[in-house]
């Protein structure tokens, strides 16, 4: 990493992250591949999130599904975790709850494989200052 | 496209279920059962108005739907394309805005990359490039930011005490201790957006005039040091922590502290002398940590999620900020919702909203469907509030109002199974174990405020008792050296004042209406569910159960040595306690 001069150094690298311009691993643009979150705070983790966050890595890569898997923090959902939120190219972000590796199987098999909702949805319900 | 039926609790107990038989039952009439899927979700956080349909991709929302509308949906709005005016639903406005939380969830935490894509840092930047210190501080003041740790003070006039003493050496301090029972928000907040508290901690440093912070954390928060130790590293290499950041010519670092997780050692004072090394005891204010705190500097403290508002207030100004929230409280609160609550997780709403919509809307009502009774803000310090607040918006001054306080956010719901003279004990067990004993009123008078309520919930008490609490309690608040002394007998004093009824039958009939006293109760053998069986006689010890064979037997309560050998026997769940 080199270090930000300025302010103005600052908002450019904001802009390219922005602009998803940064090529990822891939050398792919992240809006046009699968972008899966797994909210990984303590109460996540303690309900299984880690070992979802490793199936769906796996599996994605094995079943060649083109796709980022990421961790974040507390989507706010403690009575349905883990919990994981599926972005595919072009649509919202879906949030599902008790995503076990089961219902993760099912996630990729039926929506992210064929854009085909499953049971265990969870509303976001809240707004997000950007 | 998708009919997405809410199976939350709130929805279910209104037949949601059915209600997703009967639409799929009408979509396999018109031969659409593989075309349309109908799919059960999660709370809407629209309880009230359930049960809830959404139909995908349109988002069109229907409310209060019965299954017999299961039939107009597929007809109109499947077939048709036409909505189902009735049944719509547009006023969108949604009960919880997210600005402490809002990078918790959306980006990796471990990236600065990710929180850089969000503004972050320009904050930061804006303040050092564009802006003085005295500058920054009028827009703090006027964002009517307070904060978010218990007290609620005013941050910009904090920081402006901080930045007037003179110095040649001061302080940024992160109280990231967290103590209260239930309370994980400050814990959210670092492990989902590290990033966000020191970056406001610079510029806090940046505006009184410090170059080193400190994040006092408690040890059992690995997660959360683990990612701050990342975040650190990364601010560092870029540049954002260290010195002549983004070529100011400012300087600041920040490290870490590690607390031992004693309650007490949340409060400022007896922080900063953990930190130093000394025991954690509070000392008395004045002096102020911003005359004299972190090794006798100026030392500015704040909580955790009053730091991680404060960038957003910088780049989208004070007149955005104080548009939300109410007269007296700016911005949002983030509460960890506990309890007896169907939703438990972690909310942030606009100061105002009522306590209906967090626990009936928000938090999907109560478990079981059961009545709520209380909820506990404020932890050990605080109070509850109950049916008749339920519609009191929260914030800081009406909840002080009504015998309970702000506290950090934790939350807890109680229901009708819930005994408040028992949760009184509750608190105060956890009050006595962390007093840190240096004055009387607290070490010593806690310690009997809570013998006064184990012999009530042993039906020891005696009505002179109640009065002995209240006096006791008012005694300890007015003399106790610091805030945990001053607010501990408000649980107690709290739940005098809203169940009075409760502590009269603890007292005067040596009953816990609740159920959980159980030195209170009584085995008891339900008439109709009695088929006369015999066994629990057979069984009875003290041969205290009557009743002729076939016929509903009776206990007597003077003789039975509650043993419990009746109540194992019965196959028929006759005998209760009660
Ligand atoms: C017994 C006791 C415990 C406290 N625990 C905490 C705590 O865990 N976290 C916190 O931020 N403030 C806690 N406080 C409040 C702090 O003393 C202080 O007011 C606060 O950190 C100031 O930050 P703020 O103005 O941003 O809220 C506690 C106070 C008392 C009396
Ligand atoms: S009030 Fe309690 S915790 Fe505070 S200084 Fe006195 S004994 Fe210690
Ligand atoms: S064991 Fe149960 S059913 Fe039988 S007599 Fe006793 S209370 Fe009645
Ligand atoms: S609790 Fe024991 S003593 Fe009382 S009625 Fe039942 S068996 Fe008899
Ligand atoms: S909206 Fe359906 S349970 Fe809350």
């Amino acid at each position: 990493m080199k270090k930000i001069k300025s302010l103005a150094d600052l908002l450019r690298i904001r802009d390219e992250q922005l602009t998803g311009l940064q090529a990822r691993e891939k050398g792919e643009v992240a809006e046009d591949l699968v972008q899966v979150k797994v909210a990984m705070a303590t109460c996540g983790i303690a309900s299984g999130a880690k070992e979802t966050m490793e199936f769906m890595t796996e599996a994605l890569e094995k079943r060649g599904v083109d796709a980022i898997v990421t961790k974040v923090g507390c989507m706010g959902y403690c009575y349905a975790e883990p919990t994981i939120e599926v972005k595919l190219p072009g649509s919202e972000p879906v949030v599902f709850g008790g995503v076990s590796k089961e219902k993760a199987d099912e996630i990729i098999e039926k929506y992210i494989k064929g854009g085909e909702l499953v049971d265990g949805i969870i509303p976001v319900n809240y707004e997000t200052v950007d | 496209m998708h009919l997405l039926v809410c199976g939350g609790t709130g929805c279910k107990s209104q037949e949601s279920d059915q209600l997703k038989e009967k639409l799929k039952k009408e979509l396999s009439k018109q031969g659409l059962e593989d075309t349309v899927q109908v799919i059960m979700t999660g709370c809407f956080g629209f309880c009230e108005k359930g049960p809830i349909v959404k139909v995908m991709p349109d988002n069109t929302f229907y409310i209060q739907v019965k299954p017999e509308d299961a039939e107009d949906i597929v007809e109109e709005h499947v077939i048709k394309g036409r909505r189902v005016e009735r049944l719509l639903y547009t006023d969108f406005n949604k009960k919880q805005l997210r600005i402490a939380l809002r990078n918790c969830g959306v980006i990796d935490p471990e990236i600065i990359d990710e929180y850089i894509a969000r503004d972050g840092y320009s904050a930061l930047g804006e303040v050092l490039t564009n802006q003085s210190p005295e500058e920054t501080i009028e827009l703090m003041k006027a964002s009517g930011l307070r904060g978010r740790g218990g007290a609620g003070f005013p941050a910009g006039l904090k920081w402006d005490f901080a930045r007037k003493n003179e110095a040649d050496q001061k302080y940024v301090v992160c109280n990231a201790d967290e103590g209260d029972p239930g309370a994980f928000m400050d814990r959210s907040i670092l492990e989902g957006d590290p990033h966000s508290v020191l970056e406001a901690m610079a510029i806090v440093g940046h505006c009184i005039g410090a170059d080193m912070g400190y994040i006092y954390i408690r040890a059992e928060y690995p997660l959360a040091i683990a990612r701050l130790k990342i975040a650190i590293a990364q601010a560092r290499e870029y540049g954002l922590l260290g010195k002549d950041i983004l070529g100011s010519g400012f300087n600041f670092d920040i490290d870490l502290k590690y607390g031992a997780g004693a309650f007490v050692c949340g409060e400022e004072t007896a922080l900063i002398h953990s930190m130093e090394g000394d025991r954690g005891e509070p000392t008395l204010k004045p002096p102020f940590p911003a005359e004299s705190g972190y090794m006798g500097k100026p030392t500015n403290v704040n909580n955790v999620e009053t730091l991680a508002n404060v960038p957003v207030i910088i780049l989208k100004g004070a007149d955005w900020f104080s548009s939300i929230g109410t007269e007296s409280s700016k911005g949002t609160k983030v509460f960890a919702l506990a309890g007896k609550i169907n939703n438990v997780g972690l909310i942030e709403v606009p100061m105002g909203t009522t306590l209906r919509e967090v626990i009936f809307e928000i938090g999907g009502g109560i478990v079981n469907g059961k009545k709520f009774k209380a909820a506990q803000t404020g932890g050990p310090s605080g109070g509850c509030l109950t049916e008749k607040h339920l519609d009191t918006p929260i914030d800081y001054e009406n909840l002080v109002a009504n015998g309970s306080m702000m506290g950090s956010g934790g939350m807890i719901v109680m229901d009708e199974d819930d005994c408040m003279v028992s949760i009184a004990r509750f608190y105060l067990d956890f009050t006595v174990e962390e007093s840190c004993g240096k004055c009387a009123p607290c070490r010593i008078g806690n310690k009997r405020l809570h013998e006064l309520l184990q012999r009530i919930c042993e039906g020891k008490g005696e009505e002179s008792d109640l009065v002995r609490l209240r006096n006791l309690g008012e005694v300890i608040k007015d003399t106790s050296l610091c805030g945990l002394g001053q607010s501990s007998p408000n649980p107690v004093l709290s739940t005098m004042e809203n169940f009075p009824e409760e502590y009269q039958s603890h007292v005067v009939d040596k009953k816990c209406t609740s159920g959980v006293c159980t030195d209170l109760l009584e085995y008891f053998i339900v008439e109709e569910n009695c088929i006369g069986c015999t066994a629990c006689a057979r069984a009875c010890p003290v041969g205290c159960i009557s009743g002729e064979r076939k016929e509903p037997h009776l206990i007597n309560p003077d003789t039975c040595i509650k043993c419990g050998a009746c109540m194992e026997k019965c196959k028929f769940d006759a005998v209760i306690l009660k």
